[in-house]
């Protein structure tokens, strides 16, 4: 189809100009409150390029959930536009919002496992809520199962396994849909340094089949392993270090 | 960016089904938790109310084909009443009603009560061992229609006036078979009215254990949403799990009413070997659940589970909207 063919060309030539390439995420002037507390975030602004790696710090209750959650549409921005695939998330509809979704892959601080679910089950529930059958992802998430170590859990309950364990089912279930952006959330809080680094390689390997990876960290050791982009966040206002 | 590769985790994505699977892989477990406590309860609940339905649909049964019975039987029958009166020859007067009844087309058979009979009759309500011979007791000439052809039943009335004024009367019955057909039609009604009611409050209780349910599951639900579900999806988890309490429910409470319905029946068909058993049948019908009642009660079993199933996945896309 002469349309299919069109659209291809002027993807690849979008590639070749990484400048010109539309955003994954791009913040203007955003400002954010919860409910009449004070403004947690006040005039981000910045841009996620495709396949880009970039780490958000800042000291604790600086907002860095906060802006994930933006980023995945939890909470609406109280100022500023916020669009995320080329998508203004003003009035979306809950159609396109799944669409976004299922792009995104999400590494919550506080994991979100669901307990009445085995590990397997967890890990596998992106492709799940796809309507894929089970045979079809068996294999897959297996592997990826052994790979972050818990080949030997993966038939417990989350409330049976460990901070880190259920740390890596959390990873694990983020990467299984292969998204186009991950988000993270301090997803090395409760591994030791060694697993945390073998974790980051795992983003990192993510990042190079074409995927944006945003992990938001205090954690140094991980920050140096890497030379990436930094945003820092402070008294609300974002700074980036290149 | 500093790297060292390792091998693709999904690389071999498409392998066929790994033989290192543990067996005790738990696999597609229902989305929604099962068998909490509430769940057990709103089972309960649509149990009871089936059962309940069950039992008006099973007695509306009941009523509406014994009365169908009784009318069949009744309208069978006429009867000629003959009043004795001073100075007249009963028996004369019987055989004359009878000729004229029996000259009749239509009539198929014509039987006279005789004097002790018709006193028989009243014993009912006057008492035995009473002296009736003073009294004026009317007698009465069963006919029972049939012979091949509808008799005419205004003729034979016209006939029996003009030939004994006063003191024959031709009694088919219309006014009670229309009052017994009025009040089992209202009885049929009421126990429709019953099941309808009983469905509703089936689907009032199912709303407020879905929103309890979608309380109870915010943080699954909001998972759920975050790993790329649309709101059909959630839906249908919640359905499929509230289908499954109604099925539960339903089943329950149809098969104790159909249970309750097979002993009844037993033991009305025990008391009827008895003498008395036979005046209660004569009296009330049979006490027996025809296969209609019995698919009744199995219908609305089935309904109930899917009302269970279709409301709870309306208040959870409402509750998602
Ligand atoms: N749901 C909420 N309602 C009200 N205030 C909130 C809510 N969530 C976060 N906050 C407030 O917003 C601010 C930023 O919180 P946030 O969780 O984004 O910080 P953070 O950078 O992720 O911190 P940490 O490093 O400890 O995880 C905090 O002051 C917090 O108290
Ligand atoms: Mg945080």
């Amino acid at each position: 189809m002469s349309g299919g063919a069109a659209l291809n060309i002027q993807a690849s030539m979008k590639s070749l100009l990484p400048g010109a390439e539309r955003p994954v995420v791009q913040f203007e002037n955003v400002g954010m409150r919860y409910g009449l507390g004070p403004e947690v975030l006040s005039d981000v602004s910045f841009r996620i390029a495709p396949r880009s790696f970039q780490f958000l710090t800042g000291p604790s209750g600086a907002g860095k959930t906060t802006l994930l959650r933006l980023i995945l549409l939890s909470v609406r921005p109280t100022r500023g536009l916020v669009s995320v695939f080329g998508e203004e998330v003003a009035g979306i509809s809950s159609q396109k919002l799944t669409g976004l979704r299922r792009r995104m892959g999400v590494v919550f601080q506080d994991f979100r496992l669901l307990d009445h679910l085995t590990t397997y089950e967890n890990v596998a529930l992106p492709l799940r809520v796809q309507g894929r059958q089970e045979t079809s992802y068996r294999a897959e998430v297996v592997e990826l199962l052994r790979w972050v170590g818990l080949g030997e859990r993966m038939h417990a309950l989350p409330p049976l396994l460990s901070g880190g364990e259920k740390q890596r089912a959390a990873i694990a279930r983020a990467l299984i849909a292969r998204p186009d952006l991950l988000l993270a959330d301090e997803p090395t809080g409760n591994v030791d340094p060694g697993l945390g680094r073998r974790l980051l390689r795992l983003f990192l390997e993510l990042n190079k089949l074409g995927t944006s990876v945003i992990i938001a960290t205090h954690d140094f050791g991980i920050m140096d392993a890497v030379d990436a982009r930094r945003m820092v966040l402070g008294e609300g206002r974002l700074r980036v270090e290149e | 960016m500093s790297t060292e590769t390792e091998t693709r985790p999904r690389a071999a994505a498409a392998a066929p089904a790994d033989p290192g699977l543990p067996a005790n892989l738990r696999r597609n477990a229902p989305l929604v938790p099962t068998d909490t406590s509430a769940g057990r309860s709103l089972a309960a609940v649509i149990a009871i109310l089936t059962f309940l339905a069950g039992l008006c649909a099973g007695a509306a049964e009941i009523v509406a084909s014994n009365a169908a019975q009784w009318q069949g039987s009744v309208a069978q029958e006429v009867t000629i009443q003959v009043r004795p009166g001073p100075g007249r020859d009963v028996d004369a007067d019987l055989a004359r009603a009878e000729s004229i009844a029996r000259s009749e087309p239509g009539i198929g058979e014509a039987r006279v009560f005789s004097k002790s009979e018709a006193e028989r009759l009243l014993e009912p309500w006057l008492g035995s061992g009473l002296d009736l011979s003073d009294l004026p007791v009317p007698r009465l000439i069963a006919l029972r229609l049939g012979g091949g052809q509808t008799a005419d039943l205004k003729r034979l009335r016209t006939r029996l006036t003009e030939a004994l004024p006063g003191v024959a009367s031709l009694d088919d019955h219309a006014l009670w078979l229309q009052r017994l057909s009025t009040a089992a039609g209202a009885f049929v009604g009421l126990g429709i009215g019953v099941v309808v009611l009983v469905l509703v409050a089936t689907g009032l209780a199912v709303t407020f254990a879905t929103r309890g349910a979608m309380a109870g599951n915010r943080e699954v639900v909001e998972v759920l949403h975050f790993v790329g579900a649309d709101d059909d999806f959630i839906a249908r988890s919640f359905q499929r799990r509230f289908f499954g309490l109604g099925l539960r429910g339903g089943a329950i409470g149809a098969g104790l009413a159909i249970l309750a319905f097979a002993l009844a029946g037993l033991l009305a068909r025990a008391a009827r070997s008895g003498p008395a058993g036979q005046e209660i049948e004569a009296l009330f019908g049979t006490f027996s659940v025809g296969w209609r009642g019995y698919a009744s009660v199995i219908l609305i079993g089935v309904i109930a589970s899917l009302v269970t199933g279709v409301v709870s996945r309306l208040t959870v896309r409402r509750f998602l909207a």
